[in-house]
């Protein structure tokens, strides 16, 4: 589990940042996976940790993300060939970013960035929100529901920001049909996810009338 | 606050037989918008007001989602670009940086330093140009017409500049990844040197127009106050994390692009109230100014794209006699560039906060995942916290002390 790498110069422990083993130490099986590119660490964890393993990065004196820069959601679906892309385990993460604000008034803040990824099954597309940790967790929450529908458990005021709200589907999942639209708010009759409203798109990109609530027309 | 019902029927009326029923609940709730014109764009912000104090504002955006980031995956890497000026369209350049940054830092490469200064005098020439817009449509909302015509009259040049360098006055996608699309025109030092030369007095200008009027100092002072601690819990960055007096630029904090050569001040403000947001906005223009004087003067030589032939396409002498360039040429305009797997995010200091896209690379020619860290859409989330217990009048002077351009927003 424990990855070495000798080109990390910048951390006095040579073997792991202080993020990872902070996490490790009150958390032992919450981490899934630890990687560095290009000098930023991206911490992926189990998604059942994810409102304590963000309040610990907020409240521990030493590590100081003061800062909710943003979260955001990928999908790691292929639709072409089936399966996850990149040996993934797991269908959607939502990646939170967090940055460590030098301060100059306070002299709190280390200048330094993570990204803690929560990994999220297709079978449970749920989290917890962290709303109440960093209030500005809300649009991009909101957001991330919109377009792959993934749930935060106790978000505020959890409803569609981008799409109208009587949208079918979440546009960015990976299998949601490019092209297509020919009547919009029609109380959900018509749109691009629903089967007869799908018109063949010329191009790479459209992978067939697949949506996860063709059932709903 | 709503009347009693005692209140309402004096015995007067009681006398003549006339009955008026208290309304059951005091609070009130409208709709600003979506085509209001202080809204800069098409934004609805539902408004729950008790008489004309505002309780609570909720900001409701995706009128003009046209799906950039959906749109994205299925571009290649050099053709994406594109799509990132119509995100923040009065900033296009910088938009394009920080996409470029972003792709850059999945392959590992940087731009030699001509390409680099070249694409700091394109952003704070932008920057410039964005907080004109700003300062323009802010000061017609609070009602001083005059400011927008002055400043769209020397917004007006720097387009120009920005049409000599790429052709095209406001979607340049002039910085690509590997550097940039083309080198600098013949005269364009001068020309920008000119319009540079000039700015300090229309800046003069714009404050004597209304820094010291007190209509508008009434309208702005101890107006949308937020604090630091505020900032920092909902994500506010930029200029309105400035205002309320946090000395933090990511220019200085995360130097990209050579910005540790420069030397330039940070502004800050006070009390965080729209006021202090113009001052801090005011202030920054002229420190990019400085900027774009400094990189002028010491504009070094040589090339400005990075001498990769799988990022850069070749120059055109080349395909003339060599074999090689002609396969590197077609690969890049039909497959496109393949960044290595990975995940790369960049933050830069946009002219409204930290702008920064987050790529996913599966090793294809294609952004897995393309998402573009909004600042407008997280500024945004401190609207309602500005307003509580303001006037209606004070939104308008909010939303535009907040700088948000819908077409981030909605992306």
């Amino acid at each position: 589990m424990t990855e070495s790498t000798p080109s990390d110069t910048n951390n006095i422990e040579p073997k792991e940042c202080i993020e990872a083993r902070k996490i490790r130490e009150a958390y032992p099986d919450a981490i899934l996976e630890v990687k560095e590119f290009r000098g930023d660490t991206r911490i992926t964890i189990k998604k059942e940790y994810v409102p304590e393993v963000i309040r610990m990065m907020r409240d521990d004196p030493d590590l100081d993300f003061n800062f909710f820069s943003e979260c955001l959601g990928v999908d790691y679906l292929d639709p072409q060939r089936g399966g996850y892309i990149l040996g993934k385990k797991h269908r959607f993460e939502v990646v939170y970013n967090l940055y460590s604000l030098p301060d100059k008034r306070t002299g709190r803040g280390r200048n330094r960035r993570i990204f803690i990824k929560a990994a999220i099954p297709e079978e449970d597309c749920s989290v917890a929100s962290v709303t109440d940790i960093y209030p500005g967790a809300n649009f991009p929450e909101r957001e991330i529901y919109d377009m792959f529908g993934i749930t935060f458990t106790g978000h505020p005021d959890l409803r569609r920001i981008l799409m109208s709200d009587d949208w079918i589907g979440h546009p960015q999942r990976k299998d949601y049909p490019l092209g297509g639209e020919r009547v919009q708010f029609t109380d959900g009759k018509f749109g691009p996810s629903v089967g007869e409203g799908v018109v063949q798109h010329p191009g790479e990109s459209f992978f067939g009338k697949t949506a996860s609530v063709i059932e709903k027309s | 606050m709503a009347l009693n019902s005692d209140q309402l029927n004096p015995p007067s009326l009681k006398a003549e037989g006339i009955q008026i029923d208290p309304i059951e609940d005091a609070k009130m709730v409208i709709n600003m918008g979506p085509h209001h014109p202080s809204t800069h764009g098409v934004l609805r912000i539902v408004l729950e007001l008790d008489g004309e104090v505002i309780l609570k504002a909720t900001p409701h955006m995706g009128f003009v989602h046209t799906g950039i980031e959906k749109e994205g995956e299925y571009q290649t890497y050099l053709k994406a670009v594109t799509l990132t000026d119509r995100m923040d369209y009065v900033s296009a350049s910088l938009n394009n940086m920080a996409y470029t940054l972003a792709v850059e830092k999945l392959f590992g490469v940087e731009p030699p330093p001509r390409g680099q200064y070249l694409r700091v005098i394109m952003c704070e020439l932008q920057r410039i140009a964005s907080h004109m817009v700003w300062l323009g449509t802010h000061a017609l909302d609070i009602g001083a017409m005059t400011m927008f015509f002055f400043t769209f009259r020397d917004r007006e040049k720097i387009l120009d500049l920005t049409e000599m360098m790429s052709g095209v006055r406001m979607m340049p996608s002039w910085i690509v990844p590997g550097g940039l699309r083309g080198d600098a025109p013949e005269n364009y030092v001068e020309r920008v040197k000119r319009v540079i030369d000039e700015l300090p007095r229309r800046f003069d200008e714009y404050e004597i127009l209304i820094d010291q009027n007190p209509i508008w100092r009434e309208r702005t002072q101890g107006i949308g106050v937020i604090t630091p601690e505020e900032c920092y819990s909902l994500g506010v960055s930029g200029p309105t994390l400035r205002g309320s007096g946090v000395p933090h630029d990511l220019r200085k904090a995360v130097p990209y692009s050579s910005y540790d050569h420069f030397k330039f001040e940070i502004p800050v403000g006070e009390y965080g109230d729209v006021y202090d947001r113009y001052r801090v906005r005011m202030a920054e223009m002229r420190q990019s100014r400085e900027i774009i004087k400094q990189a002028l003067e010491n504009l070094p030589d040589g090339p400005i794209n990075v001498d990769d032939r799988k990022i850069v396409p070749p120059p055109r002498k080349e395909l003339d006699h060599s074999m090689e360039a002609v396969i590197h040429h077609f690969k890049i305009w039909t497959e496109g560039m393949h960044p290595p797997v990975g995940e790369a995010y960049v933050p830069i200091e946009g002219p409204k906060g930290e702008l920064g896209f987050y790529l996913v690379s599966n090793g294809s020619s294609y952004p897995w995942r393309m998402h573009e860290r909004p600042p407008s859409f997280m500024n945004l989330q401190a609207l309602s916290k500005m307003c509580e217990g303001r006037l209606i009048a004070d939104v308008v002077a909010i939303i535009g002390s907040i700088d948000i351009i819908l077409g981030e927003i909605d992306r």
